[in-house]
């Protein structure tokens, strides 16, 4: 009882104290080493084991790699080079295959006069992007329009693109960088634009046919503009409907006659003339673009109180996922075709491009999903009670949120489905990985060769991938703003 | 209680008109079976400040709920504004721009600044123009008094501030009535006073609120009516002078001293 007494005399402090720095330890690399690798008995041993591990595989493989031959025409060639220099039974990689044939692990079986085509939709696929993706900072859309602008008109002029293409993009590249720096927003009609410019500078043919497609929302667009007068829903209707007949009834013949008018052609290339990374970005850049919209009408249809769209949408998501994407690249192929009405043609890319958004948007639509759940309801609550319809609210407070959180599953996905491109190899189309590397281990020269050519195709696809994971570790950090 | 914390206010300034601003008829709810919210009756008029009060679980929250529609009831009817709240969705979206209302967890937009929270629905739903959204927006901020904060996100103020934005929020809409569902629980004691002292300065501007709240300090300096509620009914209503000394039912004593017996 005094005890206590004596400890609780009144106390009034008088001086605030100020802050202190924290106590000076050992500082620098030796606290960092102790902490991290050493900090106890069992952290010393797993890091002993691990720098074993490293010391193994890095020991094994370093010979391969250091007797490199860059060199060579053939197998047999690099094999005898790397015998006479570092004697016999010595192992070396045979990166010659990569410097013959790196055009069609590119290109795949494009024309070869034809190349600056692909390249230059690659260089402008960056333009339209930039917008979309960098539009917080006008730093690093600099960066970005610069160096494509330079990569892209070199890469033109090396690969022999005719003068006028070279202007128009440079025209094209420069004015983006102009616009860039000033209103960052107009650059997004040119991301609208930029599937069905690219689509024409890929297959080629006439101009015509972008065009015609492109007319579809414009007559939408007059539709509604001369019904909403009249009655909202007949605008809306007539909106669907009259692009949606103009091209099933009219598109064709209309780009038809305009190019027997006046010829916009440029030479067309077949679809089975694509192969290689050329394939695999362009499956992967369509389905992405059309997987993450796709995935968000479903994931709101998921969570829709409407029973028949929430069924819908549940079997649709639960389908897709039930099924391997082999056996969807397969119905594809093969198919389709029993529903088509007979003669028709209809493009094996795009059949592959519809499959595999589908199937990531699936994906895309559970990933979603998590995020609009994880938004608390207090946020719909308030929306409501603004006033904001069902649409605004998703638009301005539900799907900023919900994304955000879903980022990274997001690219996860869109990871996952850009590698998954190479499964095109089952329905015959020239994947970079499988079906390119067989076809350049079919010519004599090159029979037998294995690792070189994977770990080519393995490293670029990491690199696409790795940008793709920064991307998102960039875009978090920007939109990172309740924790603040 | 803070009773000592509520300022004395003027009510020779607060008219009450003969207006009706809300009208509730034989309003019952359920949940599954459970029957939240029995044969409500209620007329608001114009100018009226309204506190309910009553233990948790008694149906405060969702019978102001049900005036803008965050929750639907199953029969009887809601009147709000001589609008009918039915399943029409234009009808609701009419009621729920004229009525403004504060969450106990305020409910702000994080992703938006708070200028953005506050220009958001008169843009999209009033389809103001930018700049006089802004204005309008600016005006509020500096009535709650934290216009300094505009440009910051939500994340980065107090409770406090966080509450002040979200009615300064509620008022861009420029709304005829105000619903506040326990503004103060869960904010900080040193807190609660910055927002009960907006909340009485709306009050004496003449706005029209209906308050769910345990501060009886602000349902005594401000209210015109207090409403006790239990177990989903409405038991006691009376002037509040008469309702805290003058109790009549015996759920209301009860209640009475369990809030203020100590």
């Amino acid at each position: 009882m005094s005890d206590t007494h004596a400890q609780t005399v009144p106390f009034v402090r008088e001086t605030m104290l100020p802050p202190a720095d924290p106590p000076l330890r050992e500082a620098g690399a030796v606290r960092w080493l102790r902490e991290n690798l050493f900090s106890g008995p069992a952290n010393t041993v797993l890091t002993i084991l691990g720098f074993l591990i490293i010391w193994f595989l890095v020991s094994h493989f370093w010979d391969w790699i250091a007797h490199s031959v860059w060199n060579a025409d053939s197998l047999a060639d690099c094999r005898r080079i790397i015998a006479e220099t570092w004697g016999e039974g010595a192992r070396g990689a045979c990166w010659a295959v990569i410097r013959e044939r790196w055009n069609q692990y590119v290109f795949g079986f494009y024309p070869v006069e034809l190349y600056w085509r692909p390249t230059m939709a690659f260089g402008l696929l960056f333009v339209a992007l930039t917008p979309v993706l960098f539009s917080a900072s006008v730093m690093i859309r600099r960066i970005v329009l610069v160096l494509t602008t330079v990569l892209t008109l070199w890469a033109m002029t090396v690969l022999g693109a005719p003068a006028v293409w070279l202007a128009f993009a440079a025209v094209v590249l420069v004015g983006a960088l102009a616009v860039s720096e000033r209103r960052v927003s107009w650059l997004l009609v040119f991301s609208i634009l930029y599937p069905l410019m690219g689509v024409w500078f890929l297959w080629g043919g006439s101009a015509w046919g972008p065009v015609m497609v492109l007319m579809g929302p414009v007559l939408g667009w007059i539709a509604w503009r001369l019904l909403s007068g009249l009655s909202p829903m007949a605008a809306a209707v007539a909106a669907l409907v009259v692009p949606v007949l103009w091209w099933l009834l009219y598109a064709g013949t209309a780009a038809r006659d305009a190019e027997a008018l006046v010829s916009l052609a440029i030479p067309a290339v077949a679809s089975d003339r694509f192969g290689g990374f050329l394939l695999s970005i362009t499956i992967g850049v369509a389905g992405i673009a059309m997987s993450l919209p796709l995935g968000i009408v479903l994931a709101l249809a998921r969570r829709s109180d409407m029973f028949l769209v929430k069924s819908l949408a549940v079997i649709f998501i639960e389908f897709i996922r039930g099924v391997p994407l082999i056996a969807l690249l397969f119905v594809a192929s093969l198919l389709l075709n029993y529903f088509l009405p007979p003669g028709t043609t209809f493009d094996i890319i795009l059949r592959v491009i519809i499959m595999v958004t589908l199937f990531a948007a699936a994906y895309m639509a559970e990933v979603i999903r998590g995020g609009l759940a994880a938004l608390p309801k207090g946020q719909y609550e308030a929306a409501d009670a603004l006033g904001l319809d069902y649409w605004k609210a998703q638009r301005l407070i539900v799907l900023p949120q919900a994304l955000k959180i879903s980022i990274p599953g997001i690219v996860s996905t869109f990871i996952g489905m850009f590698k998954d491109t190479t499964l095109v190899t089952f329905v015959g189309l020239y994947d970079p990985l499988k079906s390119m590397s067989d076809a350049v281990r079919a010519s004599t020269s090159w029979k037998g060769i294995y690792w070189e050519p994977y770990i080519f195709v393995g490293a670029i696809f990491f690199l696409i991938c790795f940008g793709m994971s920064r991307y998102s570790m960039y875009l978090e950090r920007r939109l990172a703003r309740d924790h603040r | 209680m803070s009773e000592d914390s509520t300022r004395r206010i003027d009510r020779s300034q607060m008219h009450i008109s003969t207006e009706v601003a809300i009208d509730i008829r034989n309003m019952n709810k359920w949940y599954g079976s459970f029957h939240v919210l029995r044969d409500i009756d209620l007329t608001v008029h114009r100018g009226e400040r309204i506190v309910i009060a009553g233990p948790s679980g008694s149906g405060k929250s969702t019978l102001i709920r049900c005036i803008n529609r965050l929750e639907e009831h199953q029969s009887g009817h809601i009147v709000v504004d001589g609008i009918e709240l039915t399943n029409d969705i234009k009808n609701i979206d009419k009621v729920r721009s004229e009525v403004g209302m504060v969450f106990q967890h305020f409910n702000l937009f994080p992703h938006l600044t708070v200028l953005e929270n506050c220009t958001l629905a008169p843009i999209w739903v009033r389809k103001q123009p930018r700049r006089q959204a802004e204005e309008t927006a600016m005006h509020f901020l500096t009535k709650v008094k934290i216009p300094e904060q505009a440009h910051k996100y939500p994340g980065q103020l107090s409770g406090g501030q966080q509450q002040r934005v979200a009615i300064a929020r509620s008022l861009c809409m420029q709304p005829r009535i105000m619903l506040f569902d326990e503004p103060t629980s869960a904010l900080d004691p040193e807190m609660i006073k910055e927002v009960l002292d907006t909340m009485i300065e709306l009050a004496e501007d003449g706005m029209t609120m209906i308050c769910v709240t345990h501060e009886m300090g602000f349902a005594q300096a401000v209210a015109n009516r207090v409403i006790f509620m239990d177990q989903g009914q409405i038991v006691e209503q009376n002037e509040p002078r008469e309702f805290f000394n003058n109790p009549q039912s015996e759920r209301t004593k009860l209640f009475l001293s369990q809030i203020l017996g100590h």
